[in-house]
Parts: C-alpha cells; structure tokens; sequence
C-alpha cells in the first residue's frame, strides 16, 4: 500500500498545488466520478502564444485524485498545449502498466508524475487518478486548442 | 408445498452457538481465500452483496447438470422437473418471507420490482388493465411520497413516475440520528397519497423503518405501501402479510443467492388488478392478430425466458435461511451490531453516520474519517483483507443530508464473527496514522 500512497501524493493532497479557481480563463470543465461523489471543477488558462499559462481548480475527493490533480497543475504549467496533451497520453498510459512504469523517457517527461506509478496496482483507483486530467482535456477542447478530441475513460 | 411459519414463532436457539457459526462459515467456500499478499478475508460487505454458501451454488449447477430444460411448457419429463424445481423456489421464497407463492414474481433485481410497478402504473394510468387498474392510475395532484433515506432504487423509478403522470414527489426527512422522521407521515401524507414507498431497512444508516406506523398512515389515506426490502429479509424475520404491505421487493443475491434474480412480492389482489409492464411470450392467455389476454400473476409479470437457474439459486438460499432460522440469524448479527458500534465509537476521529444504539439497526454502520475521504480509508482497510463498500452507496441524497459526499460502510451478514470486527477495528485505528494525522480528532 506504500507504493500506492507515495510520500508525494499524501503531500499534494495535504497541500494541493493550483486549488482556488482564478480569472479569467480560457475554459472550465466540471467531471465527476459518479462511483464515489468526487468532483472537478476545473479552469486551463492559456497565453497568446498558445501554451498553457496554468491550471486552476475546485473540488473534493479522494487524496489520489486531489494529489493527481495537484501534481498534473505543476507539470503543465508553461508548457504548450500539444506537450500537455502528450503528457496526458503518457499519465494514461503510465496507469495502465499495472504498476510496472513506462520506459525511462516516458517517465522524464512526466517527472512527480510517475508517483501514481502504484495507481495501476489498484484498478479501482485508476479514474481517481485521472479526474483532474479528463477535466484537463475537456478543457482544452472546449478551448478549441485540443488536437484531439478522443474519448478515455 | 411447506408449511409457511413465522420465524419468530418457530423454537429455534436465541443465537448461532459458537460452533453453529463455524458450521456456517464452512458452507461459504470463498470466505477461506485470503486476499492482499495472505491476508485472511473480513468480509464486511454485505450489503452491497452477499457471499453464496455451497448449497446455492450447488442448485445451480444442479439444475443445469440434470434439470435444465424450458419451464411452464413442454410435455416431456425435463420439463416437468425444470418447472417443478422453478416452482418450488418461489415457494421456497414466499415462505421465507410470508407470502403466498403466486404473490411472488421473479424479477431480474430488485430494482426491476420497483420499476416493474411504477411502469405498471403508468400503464394504469393510460387506461391500461381496464376499470380493475383505476385504482392504480395517477394524475397531477396525486403524490408519491418516499423518505430522505432511500436508496436510488426506491428514488428514481418514483420521480420517473411523476414525470410521466403529473403526480409530485414528496418525502420524509432524516434526523440527526439517522432514522426517518416517521412523525412527518401525518403532514407530508395526506389524501393526495397514492403511494408510500420507503426501505425496510436503510443501507446507511442501518435503521430498521417503522413499517407498521408507515402502513397505519397509507391506509387512513388509502394509498397503497411500496417496501424496499433488500437489507432486511436477509438479517430479519420479514412477514409481509403480518407487516401488511401492498408492495414490496428484494434481490437474491443481497440473501446469500445469486445474482440476476430477485424478487416482488404483491398482495393477491393487488397484483390480480395491475396490467403488465413487460409483455411478449410465456405471459397471455389467447393471442390473436388483433389482441391478447393475459395470464393471471405471477406469469403475467414474467414475459420471456426467465432466469430460471438463478431462482431455483433463490429458493436454495431462502431454504438456507430457513434452516437456519431467522431468529437466531437476527440474534447473531444483533451481536455483531453492537461490535460494530463500539468499534466505530473506539476509533478516535471517526463519525458515525446512523443511529448509535443498536436498537432497531442491523449490523450496518457507515462512517466518515475526519481527514480522510472514504476512498482512502477503504483501501487501508483493504490492506489489511477488510472489505468494506465506499462511496456513497446509492444514496447521494442522504449523504448530502449529512453534508458527506462519500462514507465508508462495514456491513454484516450472517458468517460475519466477533473476530471479523477485531482486525476491522484494529485496521480502523490505523487510518489517520497513515495520512499522518493525529489519533484524535
């Protein structure tokens, strides 16, 4: 159980990084995990150059979406919306390893990030882990800056 | 056919011995698996479902291994058996419960019972089962009235019906305590009341309804009593016909059975009158190009294939019960309710969301951990092989009553020991710790 609740995700979720929802923004999204009630509401900021100024957010729910959405605020932050995108891909793919982690480049692009390696350990988790980024996408797309609008659960 | 007899009247042992328990714990094969790296199974989730003692299991497999054929049609010896076993599992059921076999209609769960009457109503409602339905039919100003403590199940399908018919939805509100606030059924049901619908027993809070307050209230003001009987019929003697309601339902697979089956229970006459919400084969009388009648109940409400396995699976677990006796079922598990609350109440920083005495609750106690969301405490509990339900267990509205979005829930069945609440209790006590907050609150 350590592996799944890394000392840097009970961290975040003590002391979120990016929660309080600011003006003005680009666009908002509100998801839910309608298993266990926990919400997201959250804002993307963008800057004219196109890249992701910061992510502002609400909610509540479990420290591994809290701490998840946390950590995905800090590794966005400045990057251009196409980096945020594959980042998410990257989160996605990470969380279905079962636990066994992504290559060495994979894991140096999402940094803090692959704290949520042990997530995939623990199938029930895995939609805790990605509230903050399904919010992320959906509003991006709603933005109109997502390249791509496939849907994952 | 057996004789129906009330559980309560019946000479059986106040409690399960020490060794009765153990002789049940050994007729449920997956309570020996060990989960998490060894971890010996506590079980305490019950009420979300119910593990299945071999008996259950083995009537499945019997009646695909030797019984199996087409029920209620066929001239040939499988045919009968297969009718026959289908049968006696009604009867089965109807006995565990009080009611008389053609009372009880299989359902796919309890949900579809629920829904199969408010759809049934519906059709009332459009002229559907002629005059004999009227007393079914809804019209703006009626009101359904339901409690603040009701599962989805026992919510929706009603609002749905409201939606559909013009009637409003009203409610009985929760106290503090958790119970239903059963002196608001003089105010919030009145004359325009046409049904009452509510849970037996709540799956929160645990608290046992005052069904016989609730069906004196319906019929001064002649509407008709909707039971939600899931959490009860597998923990409590149930006597629908002593608890006189019009209605009521429940799943097999919460009462030790397997899943895809439950059950609505109707009162005779009620269910004579009620037109058909599913129709198609197996459930008419004489069909012709241009019309169709249809078959008394319970056929009537079971159009199609059934799920014939599965209910001879219920009437092996309603047998099991039986065998066992409710009585000292409800005197084991009251044993287990009082652990429980002591061991939520012995945990510092944890809040009981329920009644804190063990009267009338059965051994089911949701809780919240200050500090920490339900999700997380279930998966400390879960390291430790504690299988508890998180969430918000069907039941957003009363979790928004008590300002929660979420509780975890140890809930109790009829193996659950002494032992089993120890290390759930020993678990709890290492929730807040693992967060890193204080032992105290």
């Amino acid at each position: 159980m350590e592996q799944l609740y890394q000392q840097l995700i009970i961290d975040h979720a003590k002391d979120p990084h990016g929660k309080g929802l600011a003006e003005p923004y680009a666009a908002e999204s509100f998801q839910v995990n309608p298993t266990c009630g926990d919400e997201v509401r959250l804002r993307v900021h963008l800057r004219d150059d196109g890249t992701v100024e910061r992510v502002s957010w609400a909610g509540q729910g479990c420290s591994i979406s809290q701490a998840s959405t946390s950590v995905m605020s800090e590794l966005v932050e400045g990057r251009p919306v196409a980096e945020v995108e594959g980042l998410g891909e990257d989160f996605r793919a990470l969380l279905h390893t079962r636990g066994e982690g992504l290559d060495e480049a994979a894991e140096d692009r999402l940094g803090d990030a692959t704290a949520f390696t042990g997530v995939g350990r623990y199938p029930a988790r895995i939609k805790c882990a990605l509230l903050g980024w399904m919010a992320l996408r959906d509003a991006l797309v709603q933005a109109g800056v997502a390249s791509t609008t496939t849907e994952e659960a | 056919m057996t004789t129906t007899l009330d559980p309560r009247a019946a000479a059986e042992p106040a409690r399960l011995s020490a060794s009765e328990l153990a002789a049940v714990r050994a007729d449920f094969p997956l309570l020996r698996r060990t989960v998490r790296g060894g971890r010996p199974l506590v079980y305490l989730d019950s009420a979300a479902t119910s593990q299945k003692p071999e008996v259950v299991v083995d009537a499945e497999l019997d009646f695909y291994t030797v019984r199996n054929a087409a029920v209620h049609r066929g001239a040939h010896q499988l045919a009968e058996e297969a009718t026959d076993a289908y049968e006696s599992a009604r009867a089965e059921v109807a006995a565990l419960v009080g009611a008389a076999p053609d009372e009880i209609v299989w359902t796919t769960n309890a949900t579809a019972g629920i829904n199969l009457v408010a759809y049934a109503m519906s059709n009332a409602t459009a002229g559907r089962g002629g005059a004999a339905a009227r007393r079914f039919a809804l019209a703006p100003g009626d009101e359904i009235v339901v409690t603040e403590a009701e599962h989805h199940a026992n919510l929706v399908p009603w609002q749905e019906l409201a939606a559909r018919t013009g009637a409003t939805l009203r409610w009985l509100e929760v106290a503090d305590d958790g119970r239903v606030r059963t002196e608001q059924l003089a105010d919030v049901v009145t004359d325009r009341t046409r049904v009452l619908a509510f849970a037996h027993v709540s799956n929160v809070t645990g608290a046992v309804a005052d069904v016989a307050a609730f069906v004196a209230r319906a019929r001064e003001v002649g509407a008709l009593t909707v039971l939600d009987a899931c959490q009860s019929v597998p923990h409590l003697p149930v006597d629908l016909h002593a608890l006189g309601v019009d209605f009521a339902v429940f799943s097999g697979h919460k009462m030790y059975g397997p899943t895809g089956v439950g059950a609505l229970y109707g009162r005779r006459e009620l269910l004579e009158a009620l037109p058909p919400v599913t129709t198609g084969g197996s459930m008419v009388e004489v069909v012709t190009m241009e019309a169709t009648t249809y078959a008394p109940p319970p056929q009537r409400f079971e159009a199609g294939s059934m799920m014939v396995a599965q209910a001879v699976g219920m009437g092996a677990a309603a047998r099991y019960l039986r065998d066992l006796g409710m009585a000292a079922v409800a005197a084991h598990e009251a044993e287990v309710t009082r652990l429980l609350l002591d061991a939520v109440h012995d945990v510092p920083g944890v809040r009981l969301i329920g009644p804190a005495e063990a009267r009338d609750r059965l051994a089911l106690v949701s809780f919240v951990v200050d500090g920490v969301h339900a999700h997380d405490v279930g998966q400390v509990l879960d390291d430790a092989g504690v299988a508890v339900r998180v969430g918000h267990h069907c039941a957003q509205p009363l979790h928004r009553r008590f300002g929660v979005a979420a509780t975890a829930r140890a809930s109790a069945g009829v193996y659950t020991t002494a032992e089993d609440v120890a290390v759930f209790a020993a678990a709890l006590r290492t929730v807040r710790p693992f967060f890193g907050l204080g032992g105290e609150s």
